[in-house]
């Protein structure tokens, strides 16, 4: 009992992340410090400048979310924002109805702007990247168009009036310190929001799609939630626009703007706040101070983006990561911890088995899985061996959802999984490794793991738009269980490391800690091995042991027959997607077709 | 009122057409979409106009300068926007680098040339109505270009060499195919293809920068339509679109008109995002 009531090795993990946050946060508060003090300086053409810069990021800071940590295409931003201006300056105009308070417009104009950003963003569910960049394109130039032909409403090409905000926001300054405040919190919201599971799960969803789908994540609720915040902070910055500019036209709604917005944030970095902050701060301001670049600032800004995007994928944000530049100690052990296990995988009472009944699935003319039976008892290692292309990775996809099979189902005791639908077998606590690791790369080894307990947490977006405590009792809990996993896998002094800085065995490793913030029923094991010295090998049998004794199932796909053998309670054998043979280690060692084709002997 | 919607819709339409094919001659060269299809198709007007009407060559110097235009813009997309980043296309940084490249080419044209419709200029006189050259050039255009793609590919050992990298890109380096230069002159092929849209068209669209972003969804539209790489498929929804944004712009106006082709392309695309002849691509886990 000593072993788990042993305090943990190193790592509490509350330290360093506190420390990490101020790390991370002076550069806000510098900003927002020169931003409170910059009437002080009374430059009526600088308050102009700050004012956009403001609204550019209110609009960029919410898009950030929808690009930079969603990786969403979205070019025609611009739409948005000439929808909100207009909203908010026909209603506060009163050219279609009688005139509205322009709190009131801009309230209407964000509900609007949330309509249309779920719209716009509708296509990006079932298109590939392209597809979904070229409709925000052709939406950009509908609405303009639209506003041009609408006359009796925009005023058409002679344009409306923009929205004066009442006292105190109507002076150059005051309606600075509305944008300014809104920017702020703009800055606070999305940061909150990159800072917790939906932050991860939209990450995920960019870097790593099939091991968030493994998780839980459904694809297409959050970035619908995503494109409705969007779309609503961008009608308010459009409204603010409108406001700033005093009138408003199409032609202040011009494609070099939603340019600006898309290449502040990817000069910025993708995944970061500051990055893109930094660069629509960059962007809006450094053509003001170089007269003659003014006619070329469109040209520029495409030409760093083929830059950035040639050499410097990571953008200013990587730039400024001094963190993840440290080196690393190079010779690294990973220590799995076997006796936390029992804290990580609660040990729960009667258990179902999971059963295959009687699979089929061809691809084409070649049948991957023929009328497979497989049942795997909760609590055994149950290794799945064969050649290559005998069918062991179908199998593993059909039970993880990926493949729908022709022929016959799956059962978790004696309810059907449904099929088609990866998301869902997170629910059943079926959770999976891949044969090449699906690594989020640009996040911390520690966030990797986190993202596999998505499903885990119980507050809202909004909750955590807003940092409410049900937000910050999740984080906790995740951050604990995801801790406790590392530690239980032997990573947990690489907590804090970028994970495309491990090392190949590292990030198998890490997969598995993935999988068991699931507290998973079932764990299915694709090649964990392949790549992993002899002395990792062994501690990874030690480890997957450990894990089935606990009551998990355990199915492991696997070449090497060693591994297989000595810590396989049961074994099937595969050959041309057919059973050759099922028992145990030694039936199956003494079976005659399996000695002849794989074992050698 | 029929014949002009059916003459501008058919010269729009081969345009359009023309703009899908260039898509589809990068994509089956490189699995790469690029935002440079209308944007150098946008060149191709403006390049006529400048060889011809502003410069004064004669017409058989200045078709061959913006062909050759068209095929060195082609390569130059090729080596900086589609060569670093196919090794790893899974990440599909080939739509931030082509789009970079085509705002590049836009700005350029319209600092350095105009940001006004310039007129193009009157090649071949032949008479009024159907017999005049912004009808029928479009079309004649269009025409050739098929007629010479469907030779290139069936009789041509180069032509062979293309489908080969199309069909399946591993099986044709490993049979010692020149993978990188057939890609190249793909491009140039597609720039090739792209101006001379954009110069037969000219008359009706004029010399003008902001013709590429309108060029690159229209011409899109009917691939996207038609399924990736089908050329049948570009022209025959190239002409259609044509047809039918010429009947909804003289029975209903432009507004309409844009927003109809909008709304078709969405529904159709979200009901069948791989167009409607493509086939499905079975994923692999």
């Amino acid at each position: 009992m000593d072993a788990t009531t042993r305090p943990l090795a190193r790592a509490r993990p509350l330290a360093p992340r506190w420390l990490g946050r101020m790390e991370a946060l002076w550069p806000f508060l510098l900003l927002g410090m020169a931003g409170l003090c910059l009437p002080l300086l009374d430059d009526s053409y600088l308050g102009v400048i700050a004012t956009r810069a403001c609204i550019y990021w209110v609009l960029v800071s919410a898009l950030n979310l929808v690009v930079g940590f969603a990786g969403q295409i979205a070019i025609g931003w611009v739409a948005l924002l000439t929808l909100g201006a207009y909203v908010t300056s026909v209603l506060t105009a009163g050219t279609a109805i009688p005139a509205l308070p322009p709190y009131l417009a801009l309230a209407i104009a964000a509900v609007s702007g949330a309509i249309f950003g779920v719209i716009v963003g509708l296509p990006a569910l079932r298109l590939r990247t392209f597809y979904f960049a070229m409709t925000t394109l052709g939406f950009a130039t509908i609405v303009t168009q639209v506003a041009l032909a609408w006359r009796g409403v925009t005023g058409g090409g002679i344009g409306v009036p923009g929205p004066v905000f009442p006292e105190p926001f109507d002076s150059r300054w005051g309606f600075y310190y509305f944008c300014f405040g809104i920017a702020a919190v703009c800055t606070w919201m999305t940061a909150n929001i990159a800072a917790s599971r939906f932050g991860r799960a939209l990450v995920a969803i960019r870097d790593a799609e099939v091991a968030a789908e493994a998780a839980g994540i459904s694809k297409p609720s959050l970035l619908m939630i995503v494109f409705l915040f969007s779309g609503a902070v961008a009608a308010v910055a459009g409204g603010l626009f409108a406001s700033l500019q005093t009138y408003i036209t199409p032609d202040a709604f011009t494609f070099d703007l939603s340019v600006l917005f898309f290449i502040a944030i990817l000069i910025g970095g993708r995944g970061s706040i500051l990055g893109p902050l930094l660069g629509t701060i960059l962007l809006t301001v450094l053509p003001e101070f170089a007269a003659p670049l003014v006619a070329w600032s469109t040209f520029l800004y495409a030409a760093l983006l083929l830059v950035i995007v040639l050499a410097m994928p990571g953008g200013i944000a990587e730039m400024l990561d001094f963190r993840n530049r440290r080196p690393l100690e190079q010779h690294r052990e990973i220590a799995p911890r076997t006796d936390v296990l029992p804290r990580v995988l609660a040990r729960s009472g009667e258990r179902a088995a999971l059963t295959l009944q009687g699979i089929s699935l061809s691809f084409g003319g070649v049948r991957a899985v023929d009328t497979l039976d497989l049942t795997i008892h909760p609590g055994e290692v149950h290794g799945l061996i064969g050649p290559n292309g005998s069918g062991k990775t179908t199998t593993l996809n059909v039970i993880s959802g990926y493949y729908a099979p022709q022929s016959g189902q799956v059962l978790l005791g004696a309810e059907a999984l449904p099929q088609r639908a990866p998301q869902r077998r997170a629910g059943h606590r079926i959770a999976r490794t891949f044969q090449t690791p699906r690594l989020i790369g640009g996040a911390s080894v520690l966030e990797n793991v986190m993202i596999g307990g998505t499903i885990a947490g119980r507050g809202s977006f909004v909750e955590s738009l807003l940092s409410l405590p049900r937000h910050r009792r999740d984080e906790a809990a995740l951050n604990e269980a995801a801790m406790l996993a590392l530690t239980t896998v032997g990573l947990e002094q690489l907590a804090s490391v970028r994970a495309d800085r491990l090392q190949h065995s590292e990030l198998r490793f890490m997969e598995i800690a993935r999988a068991l913030m699931l507290s998973p029923t079932f764990l299915l094991l694709d090649e964990p091995a392949a790549g992993l010295s002899a002395e990792e090998i062994r501690r990874l049998g030690a480890l997957i042991v450990a894990i089935s004794r606990q009551g998990t199932g355990v199915l492991l796909v696997e070449h090497h027959a060693d591994l297989i053998f000595d810590i396989c309670d049961r074994i099937t054998v595969l050959n041309l997607g057919k059973v050759l043979a099922a028992g145990t280690p030694a039936e199956v060692r003494s079976h005659r077709e399996v000695v002849n084709a794989y074992l050698g002997a | 009122m029929l014949e002009s919607i059916i003459s501008y819709g058919l010269a729009v339409g081969a345009v359009y057409a023309l703009i899908g094919i260039t898509y589809n001659v990068m994509f089956t060269a490189s699995r790469v979409f690029s935002f440079t299809a209308g944007m150098v198709g946008m060149l191709g007007g403006v390049l006529g106009a400048l060889f011809i009407n502003r410069l004064g060559l004669p017409v058989w110097v200045g078709f061959p300068l913006t062909l050759a235009a068209g095929a060195v813009i082609g390569v130059i997309t090729e080596i900086i926007t589609v060569r670093p980043v196919l090794k790893s296309i899974e990440q599909h940084l080939y739509v931030l680098s082509t789009l970079a490249f085509a705002l590049m080419i836009q700005q350029f044209t319209a600092i350095e040339w105009s940001t006004e419709s310039q007129p193009f200029p009157r090649l071949i006189d032949i008479g009024p109505g159907l017999l005049d050259q912004q009808f029928w050039l479009p079309v004649l255009a269009c025409g050739a270009v098929i007629v010479g793609l469907e030779l290139l590919y069936r009789h041509t050992l180069i032509g062979h060499a293309f489908l080969a990298i199309a069909e399946d890109n591993y099986a044709a380096r490993a049979l010692g195919l020149p993978e990188q230069s057939l890609r190249m002159m793909s491009y140039a092929l597609a720039g090739m293809i792209a101006v001379l849209a954009g110069f037969a068209g000219g008359e009706i669209l004029l010399a003008f920068f902001g013709n590429g972003p309108m060029l690159n969804f229209y011409g899109f539209v009917p691939v996207a339509l038609g399924g990736m790489g089908s050329n049948r498929g570009a022209v025959v929804g190239g002409i259609a679109l044509g047809l039918f944004q010429q009947a909804a712009n003289f029975l209903f106006g432009g507004i309409f008109a844009s927003v109809a082709v909008f709304v078709v392309f969405i529904i159709v695309l979200l009901a069948r995002p791989e167009g409607l002849a493509g086939a499905v691509a079975v994923r692999r886990v």
